[in-house]
């Protein structure tokens, strides 16, 4: 057979491996935090050991060289040859912080050492004592001018017992070269009456002669597995002529080949970029599916079956089948969603590390507490949930989390408490995070927004337009930016990152008791529930989520401005009017603003009031990408087939804000 | 061609050995650690095991110990797949009744250069 290609196996061993890189530092913080459990050490060392061999095999040298380093300082560990203190979990952890990015690169076809991995590999190869440099290349002792090899070979009786055959060695001596059998034989120890002899057990033993120039070392091999289980004599034969007596042969068992010293080339993956993304799906999952598909096909056929003789007494009977149709597909519908559904805890895990390194960093003490980190989420909104949360815990520590002294000055306990809580509210997920700190500073950010422009100097504000203020485009209050929060993000690029998901995020906050923030995020971004509105002859399905309000205008709420733009008076305030039939093109199209209905939709704190002929009722639609089947359409999401089979467009309110922004400012 | 057992708890090694092995027509069962490995070793009659050491619940050697204390696996070849870092790993299978072992890395050629050696 051909070589095996073992590039389809580098996927499923960067996933493994980075599993491992988040098991091992979630032990190393369980050990941190003063926990002796030693099933804890058995972990770290086994993911070390198991990213070292499967980088090994597949060819990722460097990959395999830091961790055989690591390896050897954790094998002293689990040896408890060595103590774990604060500093060697530190330098562990870095370890799994550099693996993580040796990994990445190596996923991406890049080199994965660099100068950083290197200096950190150094600090580890001084750490690990007598470390010897790496085994150099067993060199196979050249094949010493013998004729052959004279082969005393007695199996000890549980030879056979460890799955050893003599048979199978001799077959392997002959591969080498000739071999005879001189004398074969029972050994005196074996028992004399064959009703004391064991099957299981062997009493033989044999003389062979080798012939070939073979070296020493290719005959030990053959015998290498039975070390122990025989007494075993190689002796060379004497040659005809052998000049110069080589130096006996260290009779040192002989090493395999040891692959690992020369590094093999690294296989170029062209197929970088085609990393398709995986899910690993429990099998009860699967289960549900497959049991509700029987389900679905016992309906179909119950319906089917109807089809075919139908009689008007069998109405009620249609009914009920199309009723448990209806059923079927729901349930079938949320089973599918679920495979879709992760926890939440693989997110949240990475907070323990992050809150660690800000304590130190911050000189604060920062209890964590997570709480539901069972909680499911879809695979996609989770994948992107993970900054902006990353971002409201540092936040939360750095601004939110006084430090000990001004908690103990405040009468409050030195060690802050930071709460991370993941929960089920009607169709949304809930995410929060709550402190006990100082709360937000009111006159800070009322400072601050005046110097923003964002309020007038004096202006009221009331605690709500507070809280608004800090989501504000550019809003920072920190004195200085410090290296944790001041990325260069703001909490307005947090409310941006969860409304691309669908959600929203607000937040509570009480002076000197702390501040809580809330996330709420749709189960699944590949259903939305929409308002389908028909305009001429298209269907447009706007998301419920952002729609305000919708009504029937009177002429005289309907002002002109300059430029065209039409606006309205609504709640104090004159939203755009933004025609839809204009705006996309549609035929036929009811053009009297007072004819037709207004949908008053948010995005951004910005409102604008699309008009549509009528509305036609609420539906979920499972959205279709417009990208993938044709084009990226501005001001529009997706589409979506209704119940009669026609295709519906979505409309992407953020997208329509800003064209009706863009028209109102023209 | 003979039906084998592959234990390991690393996803990627495992699915290189069962498709190296089943690359050169073996049935191959696999196993993610040794406690798995013993429960299909009880239902089946396999002919060879191949197991890693170091594995979650329950690892290779004590894997392989409780394997001989089953008649039907008391000559049934088992290697240890092992790392060269840990020859005392290797004396530690054998006193468990281990057959041989085969150190990591290896490329499915070693690989099948090894099964063939047991197998014959």
């Amino acid at each position: 057979m051909g070589a095996v290609d073992l590039t389809q196996f580098h996927k499923t061993f960067f996933e493994e491996s980075l599993e491992g890189l988040d098991a091992m530092e979630a032990a190393l913080l369980a050990l941190d935090s003063g926990s002796t459990d030693h099933e804890l050490v058995h972990t770290i060392f086994r993911a070390a050991h198991s990213i070292k061999g499967g980088a090994a095999t597949f060819g990722f040298a460097e990959v395999a060289a830091f961790t055989h380093v690591a390896e050897s300082l954790l094998e002293e560990v689990r040896s408890e040859r060595r103590g774990v203190d604060g500093e060697l979990i530190d330098l562990l952890l870095r370890s799994v912080d550099c693996l993580r990015a040796m990994l990445d690169h190596t996923s991406h076809g890049l080199p994965a050492a660099d100068a950083d991995s290197e200096a950190l590999r150094g600090e580890l190869v001084r750490l690990v004592s007598g470390e010897a440099a790496p085994a150099p290349a067993a060199t196979t002792a050249a094949a010493a001018s013998v004729d052959g090899w004279a082969i005393r070979f007695v199996a000890l009786p549980h030879l056979l017992q460890t799955g050893n055959d003599p048979l199978r060695l001799f077959r392997e001596l002959q591969q080498l070269g000739r071999l005879d059998v001189c004398r074969a034989f029972v050994v005196d120890a074996a028992p004399t009456q064959l009703a004391e002899l064991d099957p299981g057990q062997c009493w033989l033993g044999w003389e062979l002669r080798l012939h070939g120039a073979v070296a020493r070392a290719e005959v030990a091999a053959v015998f290498d597995w039975v070390e122990g289980d025989c007494e075993l004599a190689i002796e060379p034969i004497a040659p005809a002529a052998s000049a110069a007596p080589v130096a006996p042969v260290a009779v040192a068992p002989p090493v395999a080949a040891p692959a690992a010293s020369a590094p093999r080339p690294v296989r170029e993956t062209a197929a970088a970029s085609s990393e398709g993304s995986s899910i690993r799906v429990g099998i009860d999952k699967v289960d549900a599916l497959i049991n509700m598909m029987g389900e679905l096909v016992i309906t179909q056929s119950m319906l089917s079956d109807i089809g075919e003789h139908f009689h008007p007494s069998q109405l009620e009977r249609l009914r009920e089948g199309l009723l448990q149709l209806e059923r079927n597909t729901r349930e079938l519908q949320e089973s599918v969603m679920r495979i879709r559904m992760l926890p939440i805890g693989s997110v949240f895990n990475r907070f323990p590390r992050l809150v660690r390194d800000l304590e130190r960093k911050l000189g604060k003490q920062v209890k964590l507490e997570l709480h539901g980190e069972h909680t499911e989420l879809d695979k996609t909104v989770l994948e992107k949930i993970g900054d902006p949360l990353v971002h409201l815990v540092r936040n939360a520590i750095d601004h939110g989390l006084e430090s000990p002294e001004q908690r103990r000055a405040a009468g409050k306990n030195e060690t802050g408490t930071l709460r991370l809580d993941a929960y089920h509210e009607g169709g949304n997920i809930v995410v929060q995070i709550s402190d006990d700190g100082a709360g937000l500073n009111r006159a800070a950010i009322v400072a601050k927004a005046e110097q923003r422009g964002l309020i007038r100097p004096g202006q009221e504000v009331d605690d709500a337009e507070v809280a608004e203020l800090i989501f504000q485009p550019g809003f920072s209050t920190a004195a200085q930016a410090t290296d944790l929060s001041g990325r260069g993000v703001g909490m307005d690029v947090v409310r941006r990152n969860v409304r691309d998901l669908g959600g929203s995020v607000g937040v509570r906050s009480q002076s000197g008791k702390g501040s809580v923030f809330t996330i709420a995020l749709p189960l699944t971004l590949a259903i939305i529930d929409g308002l389908v509105t028909a305009v001429g002859e298209e269907r447009y399905i706007v998301p419920l989520i952002s729609i305000v309000e919708s009504l029937r205008l009177r002429p005289e709420m309907v002002r002109k401005i300059a430029g065209g733009g039409e606006v309205f008076h609504f709640r104090n305030e004159y939203l755009p009017i933004m025609r839809l039939h204009r705006a996309f093109g549609c035929n036929a199209a009811i053009t009297e603003i007072e004819r037709g209905i207004v949908v008053v939709v948010e995005e951004e704190g910005r409102r604008v009031g699309l008009l549509v002929d009528d509305l036609l009722g609420q539906q979920q639609a499972v959205v279709k990408s417009l990208e993938a089947h044709y084009q990226r359409v501005q001001g529009i999401s997706g589409a979506t087939i209704l119940s009669d089979g026609s295709v519906a467009l979505i409309v992407d309110v953020c997208g329509v804000v800003r064209l009706g922004q863009r028209s109102k400012a023209a | 061609m003979a039906k084998i057992l592959a234990v390991d708890d690393s996803a990627s090694m495992r699915g290189m050995v069962a498709f190296t092995l089943r690359g050169a027509g073996h049935e191959v069962t696999e196993a993610e650690n040794g406690q798995l490995a013993l429960d299909a070793a009880r239902g089946n009659a396999f002919e060879l095991v191949l197991a890693d050491v170091n594995m979650p619940v329950m690892d290779g050697i004590a894997m392989v110990r409780q394997l001989r204390a089953l008649d039907a696996y008391k000559g049934v070849p088992i290697l240890m797949l092992t790392t060269e870092s840990h020859t005392e790993k290797k004396m530690e299978g054998k006193a468990a009744g281990a057959t041989g072992w085969l150190v990591k890395p290896f490329d499915p050629e070693q690989l099948l250069a090894t099964v063939k050696r047991v197998l014959g």
